[in-house]
């Protein structure tokens, strides 16, 4: 501030020894906005103005039609059962990995990550091949019982469970593993029940890091397209959710069924924003009570 | 000596319990199904499972497959570390906005990436429209690798960035005093120690791209003859009928894509391990 | 060459962690920051080294102005507390770092870069380990590695942040001898940073006391000791206990009592009497001492610790007495000042 006789070498030595030069901080910021953007944001943006590109009236009517009502209830279905399912997975092999100590715990671990890096694709064709009506248990099933698996709701559910696997589990057994046991060892030295430590002690603790894989989960199960594609045979009406819905409107090539594709799309989005926002939210009010791994998956 | 026991001594309940179900849930799930693939690609003879693997169908997917995955993880880790930088060091309004997008991919159906994706390119869309006639993105590779490098951007941003938030500002000072400018630290200091977490995200991105279906099909298009190895299997899936030939054939492509998919597993657990025993805990 | 810090001040927003610092450091001179921590000794060494630049004020190396020198020109070399070792590269890789990234005129060929890092690790007493990584190492040993790397780039100054905090005891004290005959081998310049008072008067040749972003004190180990400037030196030093007395007329009272004290040179008011636990006698009340109680009598060491609660707000003094001696809890008694130091009360800091 004093040295007027040396402005410009002062400016420049003043400078932070671990921080660039202003030009170039604003140079990456730029970027950083410019990819976000392009890359991001515009498909964001362009399915809302895509949906809404013949008024919001024929956006609205994509609702009208029996087969997109279908497919909205048969996502709310698949969702329903799957997360559930994955939700009591998670919670056991998270109790079983993290409060004990036993030989090929992280080879647990490894396996129940497996399905994440697993093709969708993959993931729905190795149902076919174990269930489809010329396997042996698909033919005893069908034949025997009338159960039909591949190219029915149910190859659809367990596709999506396979897809959505690890997604709760994930969440919880590194915070379990943190948190340890010593609160379950109080309760128990103070006479509770199993159960009663658990839904008392556990549960609480984890809670919020729950909460935020089943998120995670559900966004998944609702938006999952590759192994639903390939398991559901896509019966319009009978086995085509939402992502599917959305592909077979986009094949007609007629405006109105772009819009309706759009439209529908523009629901998904919905979710995946809905999705986003309260996940950060989690992130910024209880990062402490989530696990301390924020990786992707 | 003492008995074998499985697990130590807890007296905490519920393991039986608790494993049990893990266990059982996980071979119905996932194991199970997984090596009934398997059975079923030995049942092919190897004539065959040859024939269907240099067939130029085939060859020609894996090509684009692994090409367009490796240009998009490749991409993602030079502008997914240049973002991760951003994020952690510097403070600018919207920071926090900018931060919560990077999860968008991870959150967005991939059939709805794919649509929004396939339109903004194709010539009619923002973007296609800026470069057709002369370059076509929707339908062609050039799209494959866009929809890759939109599913891939997460990935190495998020393993990039807690490394980073962790970083000691000493060793960049400790360069520094030894003389290196800011651009030598970066590369010869910063960037070095960075590198697992890169190899990590850039193996994670791959895995996800080779695996990619829903983004790609809308954005490659059908009958445009940019195939890759998941849009390959459902043709072969579609062709099926009574054809056990295909149905082989599709295991057979399953089969090599789960065996990538392990490779890539089995990579990354090196690079922690092998940045783990030189580096310490990273 | 001289380093001279001259009117420094240093604000961290509005807070100011430097508050006109002048000092001057004498050529190979080996010199110690004490203070607290919060005291601004380690601003004032990161000022020096350019890791910081100085909100007003100046930084001399020699005659030059190095207040316009970015780090990277100064030369210097920082030891860190954490050692801030690069973790991706191997012990003499380390080392050779600041000779590796110089411009290429001034850059050493690769082999004698190598042959300098052998050389250094051999000062150090480390040789054997170059090609280590630096979580192959122990503390002490990466310390050593820290300082070679400092080393390397010929430092016209070598700056330590706390060199031996991270340390266990033992290894405190080998570490600390072997720096001071290092020091006196290759007879650099040298600033270090330390809380600990043993080491700073054990090692260093000149011992800088700081407090609140001031300078309270530069001397010897003795004259800091024997002489300190002010209550916080006396405090921060060795083991102390401080009374308020008020001086009329050369005569120092404690409440009531006149203590047979002179103070001559001492100007009438307020002041603050300090003694150190062996410089005071326990006997019975009298004329002249100190008049308290016992509260508390330990066992300590050679001696026998006692602590007293003197005059009406319990004013706490720690004395040793031999051990043959042993008062009993709560009996009244009078404390005999064989040496102080009084210091007039300071008004208010504004």
């Amino acid at each position: 501030m004093s040295d007027a006789n040396a402005p410009r070498v002062r400016r420049r030595a003043l400078r932070d020894a671990t921080t660039e030069s202003p030009a170039v901080r604003r140079l990456l910021i730029g970027l950083t906005i410019a990819i976000l953007a392009l890359l991001l944001v515009m498909p964001l943006v362009a399915v809302f103005s895509q949906a809404l590109r013949l008024g919001l009236d024929q956006a609205l009517a994509t609702f009208q039609d029996p087969d997109a009502m279908d497919a909205v209830l048969l996502t709310l279905l698949v969702a329903a059962i799957a997360v559930p399912c994955n939700l009591v997975f998670g919670v056991a092999a998270a109790w079983a990995v993290a409060k004990y100590r036993f030989p090929g715990r992280a080879f647990l671990v490894t396996l129940i990550d497996l399905p994440f890096s697993v093709s969708p694709v993959v993931a729905g064709m190795v149902y076919i091949i174990l269930l489809g009506p010329f396997t042996p248990i698909g033919g005893w099933l069908l034949e025997d019982f009338n159960i039909r698996i591949i190219f029915a709701v149910p190859g659809i559910v367990l596709a999506t469970i396979f897809v959505t696997f690890p997604f709760i589990a994930r969440e919880l057994i590194p915070l379990m593993q943190e948190q340890g046991t010593g609160d379950e060892e109080a309760a128990l030295s103070l006479g509770a029940s199993g159960l009663r430590t658990f839904w008392h002690t556990t549960l609480p603790n984890v809670k919020w890091a729950l909460l935020y894989g089943v998120l995670l989960c559900n966004a998944r199960a609702m938006g999952e397209f590759g192994a639903v594609a390939v398991i559901s045979g896509k019966l319009r009406g009978e086995t085509v959710t939402m992502p599917l819905q959305i592909e077979l409107y986009y094949q007609e090539f007629r405006a109105s069924a772009l819009v309706a594709a759009f439209t529908m799309a523009a629901v998904l989005a919905g979710l995946a924003l809905i999705t986003l926002i309260i996940k950060t939210w989690l992130e910024w009010r209880y990062a402490d009570q989530l696990a301390a791994t924020r990786g992707g998956h | 000596m003492a008995r074998f026991r499985f697990r130590e001594p807890s007296i905490i309940p519920g393991f039986r319990m608790a494993f049990g179900f893990t266990i059982a849930y996980l071979a119905i799930i996932v194991l199970i199904p997984i090596a009934g693939l398997f059975l079923k690609t030995f049942e092919l003879d190897w004539a065959t499972f040859e024939r269907i693997v240099t067939g130029p169908r085939f060859l020609a997917a894996l090509k684009l497959s692994f090409g367009a995955s490796a240009l998009a993880a490749l991409f993602n880790v030079v502008i997914g570390v240049v973002i991760a930088w951003v994020l952690v060091r510097y403070r600018f309004p919207g920071r926090r906005l900018l931060d919560a997008i990077i999860d968008l991919p991870f959150a967005l159906p991939t059939a709805v990436a794919g649509i929004s994706l396939g339109w903004v390119y194709s010539p009619n869309g923002w973007i296609g429209r800026l470069f057709a006639p002369d370059i076509m993105i929707s339908y062609t590779p050039i799209g494959v690798w866009i929809a890759l490098v939109f599913i891939g951007l997460p990935f190495v941003v998020r393993t990039v960035q807690p490394v980073l938030e962790d970083l000691d500002r000493q060793v960049e000072e400790a360069a520094a005093t030894l003389g290196a400018r800011r651009f030598t630290t970066i590369r010869r200091v910063i960037l070095p120690t960075l590198l697992p977490a890169i190899l990590t995200g850039f193996a994670l991105a791959f895995a996800r791209a080779v695996g990619e279906y829903g983004s790609v099909i809308f954005i490659a298009g059908t009958g445009t003859g940019v195939t890759i190895l998941p849009v390959l299997i459902v043709e072969w899936l579609a062709q099926r009928g009574h054809n056990a030939i295909a149905l082989h054939a599709a295991a057979a492509i399953a089969a090599v894509m789960l065996m990538v998919s392990f490779a890539i597993l089995l990579a990354i657990n090196l690079i922690q391990a092998w940045s783990n025993r030189r580096f310490g805990r990273v | 060459m001289d380093i001279s810090i001259v009117d420094v001040r240093k604000e961290f927003g509005r807070y100011p962690a430097l508050n006109d610092v002048s000092l001057t450091i004498r050529s190979g001179e080996l010199i110690a920051l004490l203070g607290p921590s919060g005291s601004g000794k380690t601003t004032l060494l990161r000022l020096i080294a350019g890791l910081e630049m100085p909100t007003a004020g100046t930084v001399l190396f020699g005659d030059e102005d190095a207040s316009r020198k970015t780090v990277q020109e100064r030369n210097v070399g920082f030891v860190f507390q954490h050692y801030a070792l690069f973790r991706h590269m191997t012990v003499a890789e380390n080392i050779g770092f600041g000779l590796r990234v110089r411009p290429r005129a001034r850059r050493p060929a690769r082999a004698e870069i190598r042959s300098r890092a052998v050389q250094l690790l051999d000062l150090v007493q480390l040789s054997g380990l170059e090609d280590r990584f630096p979580a192959q190492l122990s503390g002490g040993q990466r310390q050593r590695v820290a300082l070679a790397r400092a080393l390397a780039i010929d430092p016209r100054v070598l700056l330590l942040d706390e060199p031996f905090g991270a340390l266990d005891a033992q290894v405190r004290r080998e570490l600390r001898r072997w720096l001071r005959e290092l020091h006196d081998k290759t007879g650099h310049t040298t600033v270090f940073v330390t809380h600990d008072q043993e080491e700073a008067i054990e090692l260093a040749d000149r011992v800088v006391v700081m407090s609140q972003g001031r300078i309270e004190q530069i001397g010897s180990a003795d004259e800091i000791y024997d002489s300190p400037a002010s209550p916080f030196v006396f405090s921060f030093i060795g083991e102390s206990s401080a009374l308020p007395v008020v001086v009329r007329g050369g005569r120092v009272a404690f409440e009531d009592t006149d203590l047979a004290i002179s103070a001559a040179d001492i100007a009438d008011g307020p002041a603050r009497l300090c003694v150190r636990p062996h410089d005071v006698d326990l006997g019975e009340p009298g004329p002249g001492r100190v008049p308290g109680r016992v509260s508390l009598v330990r066992r300590s060491g050679a001696g026998r610790r006692v602590e007293v609660v003197a005059g009406k707000d319990a004013h706490r003094v720690e004395i040793e007495i031999p051990p043959d001696l042993s008062p009993s809890v709560g009996s009244t008694v009078g404390l005999g000042v064989r040496r102080w130091r009084l210091f007039p009360e300071r008004a208010p800091a504004a």
